[in-house]
């Protein structure tokens, strides 16, 4: 076994009227989730651009989730 | 007079404001609608938040959408809208007036916490204590008094539910909060509870030890089995504090210079003395004896109650700087006002025993009660047991001995034998009561018996005789038959002859009475005393007859408990205190809450639903006879902790919030409010809309279906919860008996609809089981892939006809059955039963129609009850206060015509209110009522309305960035989790920062004042706020800007409460440094923001209708009447559409026209409207333009006419099918509906048969397309005609081939009254269909059909079959839609925007939609939704101008290659190529966005491939340069459009 556990940094582009309500909701249902996954709002899930994803990895992202 | 012409009064001015009944999504849409349209609007909800039951549902039918997901935005939009005055927990009482002009009373119930102060930050509900089921949660889960109804409430406020006294604080004297400090024992919070008593008490632990405690006499859990032992636990949590050494009180601070005597430092005088104090007085308490505490210390024995116990609580008092004055008897009252008191209060107590009058009542050896204990309790027998054992006790004196007779049956009594018993004498009592009749509690009388005391009942005491030394010898008794008292009080007693004895002893200790001494009180002192030798004082005060004198206690009321001396004392303090102030003593009463009684009914019915448990009292340790008789240790045990919480645990909440104040402490902005008063309020209005919703049938009532009963049945709303996500099982369905998956579910159809008791259909029960089923099953599949189920689950559904009716119904209900398997039987149940071992539900039923004759029996593992509407008796009673008229259910009686206008003008109504029905229709409905209280009121248009203020915005684009950073405690809410203050302090280090602070609420009133002034002073120009979610508060901190004269889009928010604190509240650092990255990326991007404008278009307040039929007719009227120009197009020479060919219209009461002379009505009142100019033989040839500024061509009468308007309505409609079917064409005697009604009245289409009325005529129902989608009209159509027949030849046979009877609402009478006329119906299946054959003309007509519960054909030789066609879309609908980009569905019928909550609205914005050209419908739902149509359009019209978006799609042309890939992607049709603009190389034409109708998605941008459109407010830098500040990655320069060259191209 590794010593170090992989905690892998995620970013989640969400819609703003569905996935980034249900991340809301997701607080006050009092919901666990690792503190490494960033939420950055998107006005539509048709408003991510391929740019932003790349982006993510180019800068340090281990893994890029969509939600819409 | 000169002129004697009389002028007509004016009609006055209508009132511009209409109030809305109901928070649910049809009052949410009215209130919308008429605020956009210059209304103010009231909108009252009895509940604490808007919502209604929308906001309870999963998912929605048939596009299965989230409920929330979708109701959410207009539930903020409700919220926030400036002419929107939301009134929760209000009720309208009382309308007077006429319409236009009403004056409405509203009830505003107590919410116990100020809407405007609460931030909702939920620290209230975390403190309390109380715990009831969640009614939003249809009770599967539980929640706090305090609370918000659901977590996107809107108000976002919390409430505070009292259902009134628990029965236990209205029966203390001192008004003990037992409820909630046994609700803060059960969660093991020993101090809260401890605080809660001793806000009324301050004696805990003494009152927890000898109270009489009357609390358990009233508690309402001694209907289930026995009381709270509240007694017990309340001497429990003292126990339990106590345990820790005392902490010294700190003194209270003193505010005022006056002085207070209190003579007598007993409980009343002590608890008086701690008010006092704490109001800032000085007190000094003058006590005559060497020891405080009174009666506590020195009448009550050790064994009862330690003296540790009493020191402890009399230091807590004196502590708080009581001048505590021992050994000091007042002996004159005027010397202590000379001495400068200015108040005195007299609570001596009654420390003067009694001696009854009899011979030998002053021997040696006679003692009265209140020395015996006094002595006892101050150690004078100290040695005296041993001397006894010894046997040497000294006879001699007035001394105790060692056979003591105690005279007198009452507590003081037993309290003086248990006390001799325990100094070792032989004792027995002696009392003229009889066992039952004795005044002691029978707990102490039956621990006296166990001590070996014997007591002598029924006695009279005659003398007490005397030994030759002059003691005591024995007291000479006789037996009493009975004894009462005169009206004087003087005993009278009936003894029985002869029955003189003596009963030996050498000691006699009187019990019988004790009172106050007061013998310092001269005749002259001005202090009235009564006949009973107590001060006289005004009961309500406690103020004696002399000024500045007050009495209380003991000494005024005679001896009593010590709980009332608490009382008393209380009373006493608040008098004095008023006195000092130089207030009026008499208070107004507070208005009382009421005592909650329980009724052995509702306990029953909690018990029977699980809700109580019966458990018997926890029993408290008592340390046994033998440990105790010696000595005076304390008898009672106490709990331990888990045997205290078991016992709280038991309390059944009665008054649910039992003002413990936990909440008040919590609270961080004063918002608590337990003192609020209902008010009631009167408000001027023009109209009303009642929107009151439904209530699910009670299925308790139908005890078959086991509700209650069974655990594994429950109804479909809570079902529906149990499906959510945000539900009490987190989206997992569990049954409720063991928490297993069900892999078996039924459900059950029309539980409370087309039963004995509801003679209609409750409309949607049918396709929320479809949807529910297709959600289990889906649920399990999920759960099945993800390995942890096994997703195997079969759902039943047992039904008698589907009604799927609406659109996209018939499609949804047969995808449950192909595609996702729900099994579809078509039966009645015969009965239900549990498995008493499984908890399993066995479902027995025959279902013929299945072929299965007998009875069958099948297992479940859940049931769910597919429960109908009602309307409320609360929503009854309302109706009966607004004298309009309901039906007998309580419905709103309504007409054909005008389907939502109540009986009484100016009232209109909408939704389930008036027939049940889904969302959809009540969403049509209530903007069609909109419509109705807007043509009222037109002219009072934008009278009431406001209109927001703000300065002119300051440019600060060419300004270095000055980011402001305010980062919210939220109460606890982020401030317990992560590290605030470390945030912001973080914050100040980040570029282009040059403020950062952390408030408590970012979101109160004086937070945002504040952020107004901060950008102000310190010239910030971009806010970041780090708080909770920008969806619900992002709009309120824009506003803050505007009103500092920033333009709004210089905001950016960090959602660090719902996205860190909330969510990772086991690590705060970890959650710390996350919302530090979150503030990082808001501060980044908000450098990043751009100051956008929103342009103002003028408004064209003309409208155009597509459609002369009634859907068109009635929208034009609605709107002419508000003043709205109406272009009125239609392609055939005359207006009617539809109506010209219907003869009859479905029975209703109250309507007296038919069809043809409605619309011949309705047709004139169009050509004689001024505002409407009517095009027919007319046709659109093509529009142009946006909302607002439409520009159409017509093609009239072959000439070409433009018109300019500002909204389209298209009411294009239906016609009815016509083809091959059933051999339709082939012969004269096979008609459709229409031609069979026109047939019937005699007035036939050409080449229709006219004749006799046939004798048999069988009709076949879904013919053709409707074999794919449900007309919805036609099986009402049929039976209105099979109806219209009998009327004319009653012998008529008639039989109806039908797949399933769609008859919902209260069409569904039509199918009983039918089947009553003799009406015959054979079910078929669509794989079965019936056979026509026509032979000739000469040869008789044939059907043949397959009765399916006969299981045999029939041959049906009717003289005319009669074929019900289906509605379908007219020709050249599709060209309409080319014309005006609309989209037509599946089925051949126009799209609307959202199929659940935008029914009248088409994507494309300005243009709205009514009548067939959405769907067939019956002529009262195309009234309706051309009304709100017009309602729509009016909120457009009703504009002078229109802002566009700002967040809106931005083309570079010069970037443009002209793909069309915008024109094509956009799921709104707004981009165009336009040949007003170049592309790349300067070619003519490139894309062009209208900003006035871009919605801001962005797609367009993400799609484009050369990357030649920006999204304003969300543009590529701004989303990189966030990425970028997440990782703290420099930002570096890429292929971005630099935003300079982003400028709006107009």
């Amino acid at each position: 076994m590794n010593a170090k556990i992989f905690n892998p940094e995620i970013v989640a582009f969400c819609c703003h009227y569905c996935a980034y309500a249900a991340a809301d909701l997701a607080g006050s249902m009092r919901l666990d989730y690792p503190t490494s996954i960033k939420v950055i709002e998107l006005p539509c899930s048709g408003k991510l651009d391929v740019l932003y994803v790349l982006r993510a990895f180019e800068d340090g992202a281990d893994g890029v989730m969509v939600a819409g | 007079m000169t002129d004697s012409k009389t002028v007509p009064p004016a009609p006055p001015q209508p009132t511009g404001a209409v109030m809305v009944v109901g928070g649910g999504i049809a009052g949410m849409q009215a209130s919308l609608d008429l605020a956009d349209q210059g209304f103010k609007v009231y909108l009252t909800e009895t509940s604490s938040a808007i919502g209604g039951k929308m906001a309870q549902l999963d998912k929605t039918f048939p596009t299965n959408d989230c409920a929330m997901c979708t109701i959410s935005p207009k539930l903020v939009e409700t919220g926030r809208h400036p002419n929107i005055e939301v009134m929760t927990s209000s009720e309208v009482l009382d309308v007077k007036g006429q319409a236009g002009n009403f004056n409405v009373s509203v009830r505003h119930k107590a919410r116990y916490i100020d809407v405007d102060r609460c931030v909702g930050c939920g620290d209230c509900a975390d403190v309390c204590p109380i715990i009831i089921p969640d009614e939003y949660n249809e009770g599967l889960s539980q929640r706090r008094a305090a609370f918000k109804l659901y977590p996107q409430a809107v108000p976002n406020a919390y409430a505070i539910e009292k259902r009134g006294i628990a029965p236990c604080r209205d029966a203390c004297p001192a008004g003990q909060r037992a409820q909630g400090y046994i609700a803060l024992i059960r969660e093991g919070r020993w101090d809260d509870a401890l605080r809660v008593i001793k806000m009324d008490n301050p004696f805990p632990g003494i009152c927890g030890r000898i109270c009489n405690h009357r609390c358990e006499e009233a508690c309402n859990r001694g209907l289930v089995d026995e009381p709270i032992n509240i007694r017990a636990l309340k001497r429990f949590v003292t126990d339990k504090v106590y345990e820790a050494p005392r902490e010294p009180q700190e003194a209270a601070p003193r505010l005022f210079d006056q002085q207070v005597a209190i003579i007598g430092a007993g409980p009343c005088g002590l608890t008086a003395a701690q008010d006092i104090i704490r109001a800032g007085y000085g007190v000094t308490v003058f006590e005559a004896m060497p020891v405080a505490g009174g009666m506590l210390r020195l009448g009550v024995p050790e064994y009862r109650l330690p003296t540790e116990v009493i020191e402890r609580e009399v230091q807590d008092i004196i502590d708080l700087g009581v001048d505590l004055r021992l050994n000091h008897r007042i002996d004159d009252l005027d010397a202590l006002f000379e001495s400068g008191y200015k108040a005195v209060l007299i609570a001596v107590g009654a420390h003067e025993g009694i001696r009854l009058p009899i011979p030998g009542a002053s021997l040696d050896g006679v003692l009265v009660n209140t020395h015996f204990l006094r002595d006892v309790r101050l150690d004078k027998y100290a040695d005296f047991s041993e001397t006894v054992q010894a046997g040497k006790v000294d006879l001699a004196g007035p001394t105790l001995g060692k056979d003591v007779l105690v005279l007198g049956g009452g507590n003081v009594a037993v309290d003086c034998a248990r006390s001799a018993v325990r100094l070792g004498c032989q004792v027995q009592m002696a009392c003229l009561e009889s066992r039952e009749g004795m005044p002691a509690h029978s707990w102490e009388i039956d621990e006296s018996l166990e001590e070996g005391i014997r007591i002598h009942n029924d006695r009279s005491f005659e003398q007490i005789l005397s030994d030759e030394n002059g003691r005591v010898r024995g007291v000479e008794c006789s037996m009493v038959e009975s004894f009462t008292f005169d009206e004087g009080g003087r005993l009278l007693v009936e003894k029985t002859p002869d029955s003189k004895h003596v009963i030996p002893c050498d000691t006699v200790i009187f019990s019988v009475g004790q009172r106050a001494g007061l013998a310092f009180i001269p005749e002259d002192a001005g202090v009235g005393i009564t006949n009973q030798q107590t001060i006289a004082i005004n009961p309500n005060t406690l103020a004696a007859t002399r000024p500045g004198v007050f009495a209380a206690g003991d000494s005024v009321s005679g001896t009593s408990f010590v709980i009332e001396a608490v009382d008393s004392g209380h009373v006493a303090a608040d008098s004095i205190i008023r006195y000092l102030q130089g207030e009026a003593l008499e208070t107004a009463p507070k208005p009382d809450l009421p005592v909650v009684q329980m009724t052995k009914h509702e306990i029953d019915q909690r018990i029977k639903s699980g809700e109580i448990k019966p458990q018997p009292r926890v029993p408290m340790p008592e340390l046994e006879v033998d440990k105790r008789i010696d000595n005076f240790r304390e008898v009672e045990g106490g709990y331990d902790e888990v045997g205290a919480q078991a016992e709280a645990a038991r309390c059944l909440a009665c008054g649910v919030c039992s003002e413990c104040m936990s909440c008040v402490f919590a609270c961080g902005r004063d918002a608590i409010m337990h003192d609020e008063l209902e008010t009631t309020e009167t408000i001027d209005i023009g109209a009303i809309i009642l929107a009151p919703g439904y209530q699910i049938y009670n299925a308790h009532l139908s005890q078959e279906y086991g509700l209650g009963r069974y655990q594994n049945v429950v109804t479909s709303l809570q079902y529906e919860r149990m499906l959510s996500a945000s539900g009490p099982t987190g989206g997992h369905i569990k049954r409720p008996s063991d928490g297993a998956s069900p892999k078996r579910i039924a459900f059950l159809q029309c539980v409370g609809s087309r039963d004995q008791e509801h003679d209609y259909c409750s409309s949607i029960c049918c396709m929320y089981a479809a949807k529910e089923a297709i959600m289990t099953i889906e649920h399990a599949r999920t759960e099945g892939h993800n390995g942890s189920e096994n997703g195997a689950v079969t759902c039943q559904v047992f039904f008698m006809d589907t009604r799927a009716y609406s659109k996209g119904y018939e499609e949804y209900y047969r995808r449950a059955e192909s595609k996702y398997g729900v099994q579809y039987t078509r039966c009645r149940l015969s009965d239900l039963k549990e498995d008493p071992d499984s908890r399993n539900i066995l479902v027995r039923y025959s279902a013929p129609y299945e072929g299965m004759k007998d009875i069958v029996e099948q297992e479940f593992d859940l049931v769910v009850l597919s429960v109908g509407m009602e309307i409320s008796e609360s929503v009854k009673d309302l109706g009966r206060r607004l004298g309009i008229q309901l039906d007998p259910y309580g419905f709103c009686h309504t007409t054909l015509f005008q389907p939502l206008q109540s009986s009484r003008d100016g009232i209109y109504v909408a939704g389930p209110f008036r027939e049940p029905k889904d969302i959809p229709e009540t969403v049509i409905e209530a903007s069609g009522a909109a419509a109705s209280a807007a043509q009222l009121l037109a002219p009072a248009r934008y009278t009431l309305a406001r209109v927001e203020e703000y300065p002119p915005e300051r440019d600060v684009m060419n300004e270095p960035a000055r980011v402001g950073v305010f980062v919210c405690h939220c109460g606890s809410n982020i401030g317990g989790y992560i590290d605030v203050p470390g945030v912001a302090e973080y914050a100040r280090t980040l570029p282009h920062v040059v403020h950062a602070e952390d408030n408590l609420y970012t979101c109160s009133q004086d937070a945002v004042a504040h952020i107004i002034e901060q950008i102000e002073d310190l010239e910030l120009n971009r806010v970041v706020v780090a708080s909770c979610t920008p969806l619900t508060h992002e709009p309120l901190f824009q506003d803050a800007l505007r009103h500092a004269g920033l333009n709004p889009h210089l905001f950016e928010m960090a959602n660090i409460r719902n996205q860190c604190s909330w969510v990772h509240s086991d690590d705060k650092s970890a959650a710390t440094e996350k919302s530090k990255s979150l503030v990082r990326m808001a501060v980044a991007r908000s450098v990043k923001l751009q100051s956008l404008k929103v342009r103002e278009v003028p408004v064209n307040h003309t409208a155009l209708i597509i459609g002369g039929g009634a859907a068109g007719m009635t929208a034009a009227l609605c709107l002419a009447e508000q003043g709205f120009p109406v272009h009125l197009v239609e392609r055939e020479p005359a207006l009617g559409g539809n109506l010209r060919f219907l003869r009859y219209f479905i029975p209703t009461d109250g309507d007296t026209l038919n069809p043809q002379e409605y619309l011949a009505e309705m047709v004139l009142k169009i050509e004689e409207h001024p505002l409407i100019q009517v095009h027919t033989n007319s046709e659109l040839l093509e529009t142009g333009g946006f909302k607002g500024n439409f520009s159409s061509t017509l093609l009239e009468d072959g000439a070409f006419n433009k018109v300019e308007h500002g909204a389209i309505i298209v009411a294009t409609g239906g016609v009815e099918y016509k083809g091959t079917e059933y051999g339709c064409g082939d012969d004269p005697r096979i008609l459709t509906q229409l031609e069979f009604e026109r047939f019937l009245s005699g007035d036939p289409e050409p080449g229709i048969m006219i004749g006799e009325s046939p004798a048999s005529v069988v009709m076949i129902q879904c013919v053709g397309p409707a074999e794919h989608y449900c007309s919805r009209i036609c099986c009402s159509t049929a039976l209105k005609n099979a109806l219209k027949l009998k009327e004319i030849s009653p012998e008529a046979d008639i039989t109806i081939l039908y797949r399933d009877m769609r008859t919902f609402g209260f069409k569904e009478r039509l199918y009983t009254r039918a089947r009553a006329e003799g009406v015959r119906f054979i079910h078929f299946d669509f794989d079965d269909k019936p056979l026509v054959s026509v032979g000739g003309p000469e040869s008789k007509l044939n059907v043949s059909v397959k009765d399916p519960i006969l299981d045999r054909e029939f041959l049906l030789e009717p003289e005319m079959i009669v074929l019900s066609t289906p509605v379908v879309s007219p020709p050249g609908m599709r060209e309409i839609a080319k014309r005006l980009k609309l989209s037509i569905d599946m089925d051949g019928f126009f799209l609307e925007a959202h199929v659940k909550l935008r029914p009248v609205d088409f994507a494309a914005d300005g243009i709205f939609m009514a009548g067939l050209a959405h769907y067939p419908k019956f002529l009262d739902e195309s009234i309706a939704q051309a009304k709100a149509a017009a309602s729509r359009a009016a909120s457009i019209l009703s504009k002078k101008t229109m802002l566009t978006n700002a967040q809106v799609a931005v083309v570079d042309p010069l970037l443009c290659v002209g793909c069309l890939t915008c024109v094509r992607i956009c799921p709104y049709e707004v981009p165009q190529v336009s040949a007003d603009f170049s592309g790349v190389g300067n070619i003519i034409g490139a894309a062009y966005i209208q900003p006035a109708v871009c919605h801001g998605c962005g797609t367009c941008v993400s799609e484009c491939p050369a990357r030649a459109i920006q999204l304003m407010h969300s543009t590529d830098d701004q989303t990189m340069v966030k990425i970028d500040a997440l990782f703290e990655v420099q930002e570096t320069e890429k292929d971005i459009i630099p935003i300079e060259q982003v400028e709006l191209k107009q």
